[in-house]
């Protein structure tokens, strides 16, 4: 699929999903300056300035009116997309972790039709580092991808990404709640989606922590091989003529 | 009339007393009204009559009668929190749909409002 049948540029939104970011997103704003045209901050219930920062920014935003989790503001920011008439959207962290000058890399397969759904794989100048326990926890994942749709994704994890019209669509239909990045590839590929990745650079947290902690991988673990498991089993999503 | 069934009649009548309370309060749906009102009249028949216990006991080979009570009491107990977990999960997933109708509406609405 070309741009909007033919008429013009393709539009692209920059969706923020932001939970009490009220340090990091004057940051992330600066650095998406000059690479992306429409931004929106999505603001997830924050119980800091968020919404402020967003709007003396002058960026568009939409608050929830309380906390839904990342799931579903990406959602929010989907279907915003969906509603506005833009042909691709780029998640893009509020924390600072994601970099304005790699957008292009994840855009371009789906601004040339090859994508619906194209996954920011994280590297670093000097490699990405993550502990043990994680590094087996992607393992896992990566398999689970494997037996259940027999893709190979090698960063299942990342939330850095770039979603065509059809994964738009999709999305804004069904999309996980919490968690989603990992559910989010089976829900896609059992819908006929195409997914690629792209090695992308990362920058290192500004401030903040990893919404999970040792204590909550355990659950994380479990809740998300659960969610694959089920969502393989699902009917398929009637998108298409939505 | 021994003590024991008079006290189990007490019971039971007071639980229909309060669901029909509840129900004239406008505090229970009428959806989940029937099957209370059902549950009552179950559990007030099982109180007056001690012989439809033991006979539905021995009919399905148990032994010990208030087994059976003990186990249709959490069959019972069991389908109903299942109902109760499907219900919230709809409630929920409502909920998140409204929440974020409400924020993309209120996006709508101030730009109508700007110009």
């Amino acid at each position: 699929m070309t741009s909007n049948n033919g008429t013009g540029p393709m539009k692209s939104l920059v969706i923020i999903p932001a939970y009490n970011e009220e340090t990091n997103l004057p940051f992330v704003l600066k650095d998406l300056q000059g690479f992306a045209s429409d931004i929106l901050v999505v603001n997830d219930g924050s119980k800091d300035a968020t919404e402020e920062v967003a709007r003396r920014s002058g960026v568009a935003f939409v608050s929830h009116p309380f906390n839904l989790g990342i799931g579903g503001s990406v959602q929010t920011g989907l279907k915003y997309a969906l509603r506005n008439g833009y042909d691709y959207a780029i998640q893009f962290d509020g924390d600072g972790q994601h970099r304005a000058d790699q957008i292009c890399k994840i855009v371009s397969q789906v601004e040339s039709g090859q994508a619906d759904l194209v996954i920011g794989t994280r590297t670093l100048p000097e490699g990405y580092k993550c502990g043990f326990s994680r590094k087996i926890g992607s393992l896992i994942f990566c398999l689970l991808i494997r037996i259940l749709t027999g893709k190979r994704v090698a960063d299942p994890t990342a939330g850095f990404r770039c979603y065509g019209p059809n994964a738009i669509r999709l999305f804004s239909i069904a999309y996980p709640d919490d968690y989603p990045e990992v559910e989010s590839i089976i829900t896609a590929s059992r819908n006929g989606l195409t997914i690629a990745e792209e090695s992308v650079l990362m920058r290192s947290r500004q401030s903040g922590h990893s919404s999970i902690n040792r204590r909550k991988s355990a659950y994380y673990m479990l809740k998300v091989t659960l969610a694959m498991l089920v969502d393989a089993m699902r009917d398929k999503i009637a998108w298409r003529e939505s | 009339m021994d003590v024991t069934r008079l006290v189990s009649l007490l019971l039971s009548g007071s639980i229909l007393t309060l669901v029909i309370w509840l129900i004239r309060a406008g505090r229970l749906r009428e959806k989940y009204a029937l099957l209370w009102l059902f549950t009552c009249v179950v559990i007030i028949l099982l109180a007056a009559s001690r012989r439809i216990l033991e006979t539905a006991a021995v009919a399905v080979g148990i032994y010990y009668p208030p087994s059976l009570l003990f186990l249709l009491g959490l069959l019972f107990l069991l389908l109903v929190n299942i109902g109760y977990a499907v219900t919230l999960s709809r409630l929920s997933e409502n909920n998140h749909k409204l929440a974020q109708e409400v924020a993309l509406l209120k996006r709508e609405l101030e730009g109508l409002k700007k110009p």
